[in-house]
């Protein structure tokens, strides 16, 4: 039962990087990419439509998670305190920035609305990295300091870094090195992604830059997934050893393989869905192997005294989660006929469609 | 201790606060607008599809407001009420979960689908996104509403050694005595609030002396939908929570009702004074006899518990913050109430639109009704103080304990600063969509 809403959940949140993850991209692309304003315009437009019905994904999965790991959620929730709450301040300045840049013709109130919307999707994608960096690294659970635990042995509080900015230090913080790498992964895939969006979506006149973008940051990325790999294994000479113990695993870690080299081929590539596609496979390999290489630990400890928190430790009684289990299903058939029946809705590219306004 | 409790309290008071201003308002506006959709399709003129399109804009604006500012309601649960998260997850999350699944999903989808899919899909389709939009708020509002009966009111759990709560009855979390009349009672003042804001906007085109025919068309129809609501949110549902919290939650019912001795032949309903903590008693207090003990219990001598009855400790933390909450709801109420129906009469007899007193009244009373809504919320969450489960958890019990005040604090006035800049941004949207009007809408 644990595991199957454990899966529930990860999909979820999987689902919740690729569809923002794309909207998250394309702000990235406009900050960098974007010059002229029929571009910014149907650029942040891309974005625009979808990311409310998309952020939907992030609060299903909140609460779901709230529901059938609550000892996880109370324990990262806090622990992660900063960084979250700055999280929340970056998507309301990223929202903002996209229902606001449209609504007067100065362009001073589009500058500033434009540089709200690229800056914050930027730091959104960096954080979300680094988090998943900080869940892949451990925490120093129950707060220990020399030998002794501070709080119980589920809580701990992060600070958001530590003057070594080291994952090997007794209280590493959000962020340092490794998680800064993770953060540089998770731009670089993000921004590839949000690119395949808009040449999917749009017909701005970059779309054919964009794809000898995608192509040089595929390189970028490529670069840094071996690095950080390195680095996991010196922060952690276990890390991988889930996929050896489980050779079914592997095919997380393939699918992301499958992402990055088909990505090389972007420019040969007619069909505008199949990058698009390729580059959900990134984010999904990537979420999932790194949920994959933990399992059925969900945040591991870097002390000795006090035990990971996994899917067992952190959950509820069986009634609870069987009787989810049943709306659950539902719940979940029902979101993905409304997703079916909004992506046929609108299809097809932005800047053809007729909205009639 | 003190001080993160403190501020843990103010950051959810304020962030709620905010929040609700949105959702109070799209939740009677979607039944407003399935209504003028509805009188399209039925009569095809077209000024019934102008004006659900033109709401429909406004409630957009309220719609995504309403998403940004609950994102962060959802996150401190876990963020600084950590402790209660991991003590009652097992419950509150499955009617939380739920909200996201069931209702967040469809409002958002079929949102998108109305603004944009006119053309595409045809009147009758376009009927049904506005039909399905109202059930999504309306159900969002049910599962708040039933999270929030269950720590009122604890019902279908069980209490472990290690002190957490686990469901063990989902039906009952549904058939709690206390949800239903808190549902209904939230969703017709939630529609006060949109008749008010309609009619305020036909009011307002109509003193203006621009858009003419759709200020007719917004006064009348918000004063249609005002009088029936501001009638149904007093009778039956206010009364019948008011005769909830006093069977269930009797301290907090003296401390709302300003009931500081048990008078045993019958207790005073107060209209007017300040509460005086020290001396225990009303100052300047105008008050009627016995007509608290009819209201509550159709006897005018029955006994009803003042605070004397009660400990310091059962007693609401904030008995002056609870009992202005109160008589300030129920005061704007009556208010709401004479004015729509005095309205509703002269719109009757045709008199209304050049009635310019009443159009006035009409349009200022609007923020009013937002402060009726809170103040209601305030009084349901003062008087469950001390408790965050009544009576069986204690605030101070909830919070996260590894998070420092100074933390807190930071990122309370974070959300204040942020929220200033997007309450300045919200009107400054709404102002202009209600200035360019219903016809520069659907060019």
């Amino acid at each position: 039962m644990e595991i199957f809403w454990y899966i529930t959940i990860a999909i979820v949140l999987a689902m919740f990087f690729i569809l923002d993850g794309y909207d998250f991209g394309a702000g990235i692309i406009h900050l960098f990419f974007a010059k002229t304003e029929k571009d910014k315009e149907v650029i942040a437009k891309s974005a625009g439509l979808f990311w409310d019905s998309n952020e939907v994904w992030l609060v299903a999965g909140g609460g779901m998670l709230f529901m059938a790991f609550p000892t996880f959620y109370a324990s990262v929730f806090s622990g992660f305190y900063l960084p979250l709450i700055i999280v929340l301040w970056l998507i309301m300045l990223r929202a903002i920035g996209l229902e606001f840049r449209s609504q007067f013709k100065f362009q001073m109130w589009k500058d500033i609305w434009d540089s709200s919307f690229g800056v914050s999707s930027l730091l959104l994608a960096l954080f979300f990295g680094i988090a998943l960096g900080n869940i892949i690294r451990g925490v120093n659970l129950g707060g220990v300091e020399s030998g002794v635990s501070l709080y119980e042995s589920q809580y701990f509080f992060l600070p958001l870094w530590d003057s070594s900015f080291s994952p090997l230090c007794e209280s590493p913080g959000v962020i340092d090195w490794f998680t800064i790498i993770i953060g540089f992964i998770s731009v670089v895939t993000l921004a590839m992604h949000g690119a395949n969006w808009i040449i999917l979506k749009t017909n701005s006149s970059i779309n054919n830059k964009l794809k000898t973008v995608v192509f040089r940051l595929n390189i970028v990325l490529s670069i840094l997934t071996v690095i950080s790999l390195y680095a996991w294994q010196m922060i952690n000479p276990a890390a991988l050893n889930n996929f050896t113990e489980q050779p079914l695993f592997i095919l997380f870690p393939l699918l992301y393989f499958t992402g990055v080299i088909g990505l090389y081929f972007v420019k040969k590539i007619k069909n505008d869905l199949y990058p698009f596609l390729l580059s959900s496979l990134l984010v999904l390999g990537g979420i999932t192997s790194s949920l994959a290489s933990l399992f059925p630990v969900i945040l591991p400890s870097t002390n000795d005294i006090n035990g990971a928190l996994t899917i067992y430790n952190t959950t509820t009684n069986s009634y609870g989660l069987s009787v989810a289990l049943n709306w659950g299903i539902v719940g979940l058939i029902l979101v993905v006929v409304y997703f079916i029946i909004q992506k046929r809705m609108m299809s097809g590219k932005i800047d053809n469609m007729d909205y009639g306004h | 201790m003190e001080d993160m409790i403190l501020y843990d309290r103010l950051q959810f008071a304020f962030t709620i606060t905010f929040h609700y201003i949105f959702p109070q308002l799209t939740m009677g506006l979607s039944l407003i607008i399935v209504y003028f959709k509805g009188n399209f399709l039925r009569t095809q003129l077209d000024k019934y599809n102008v004006a659900a399109k033109f709401l429909m804009k406004i409630f957009a604006v309220n719609f995504t407001m309403g998403v940004i500012t609950g994102i962060p309601m959802e996150f401190q649960f876990g963020t600084n009420w950590a402790k209660f998260s991991e003590l009652t997850g097992s419950i509150i999350g499955q009617t939380l979960a739920m909200e996201g699944l069931f209702s967040f999903f469809l409002e958002s989808s079929f949102l998108v689908l109305f603004i944009f899919g006119e053309k595409l899909m045809g009147q009758k389709l376009h009927f049904l996104t506005a039909l399905l939009v109202f059930l999504g708020s309306w159900a969002s509002g049910y599962f708040i509403l039933a999270t929030n009966a269950w720590m009122q009111h604890p019902v279908g759990y069980e209490i472990l050694d290690n002190g957490k709560f686990v469901l063990e009855n989902f039906s009952a979390l549904f058939s709690n005595p206390w949800l239903l009349p808190a549902f209904l009672h939230n969703q017709m003042a939630s529609l006060v609030t949109s008749s008010f804001v309609v009619a305020s906007i036909g009011a307002f085109y109509i003193l203006s002396k621009s858009h003419i025919e759709y200020g007719k068309l917004f006064l009348s129809t918000g004063v249609f939908f005002g009088v029936i609501s501001s009638f149904l949110v007093a009778f039956p549902t206010g009364d019948w929570n008011a005769k909830n919290v006093a069977k269930y939650q009797p301290a907090a019912f003296a401390a709302m009702e300003g009931i500081f001795e048990t008078e045993h032949a019958g207790a005073e309903i107060v209209l007017i004074g300040q509460p005086n903590m020290v001396e225990k008693k009303l100052d300047n207090k105008i008050a009627v006899p016995n007509v608290l003990s009819f209201l509550t219990y159709q006897d005018w001598n029955k006994q009803i518990s003042g605070m004397d009855n009660f400990t310091e400790e059962q007693l609401p933390t904030n008995v002056p913050g609870l009992y202005y909450s109160y008589h300030i709801m129920v005061g704007l109420g009556t208010i709401f109430i004479a004015v729509m129906s005095l309205a509703f009469f002269f719109l009757w007899r045709k008199k209304l639109y050049y009635m310019k007193p009443l159009l006035w009244t009409i349009m200022v009373l609007a923020p009013f009704a937002y402060i009726a809504n809170i103040t209601g919320w305030y009084v349901a969450e003062l008087g469950r103080q001390p408790y965050l489960v009544y009576g069986l958890l204690y605030t101070s019990d909830g919070i996260s304990p590894t998070v420092s005040s100074g933390n807190t604090l930071f990122t309370l006035l974070g959300f204040i600063g942020l929220y200033f800049l997007l309450g300045i941004l919200f009107l400054i949207l709404v102002g202009k969509t209600i200035y360019k009007g219903p016809i520069a809408q659907n060019h």
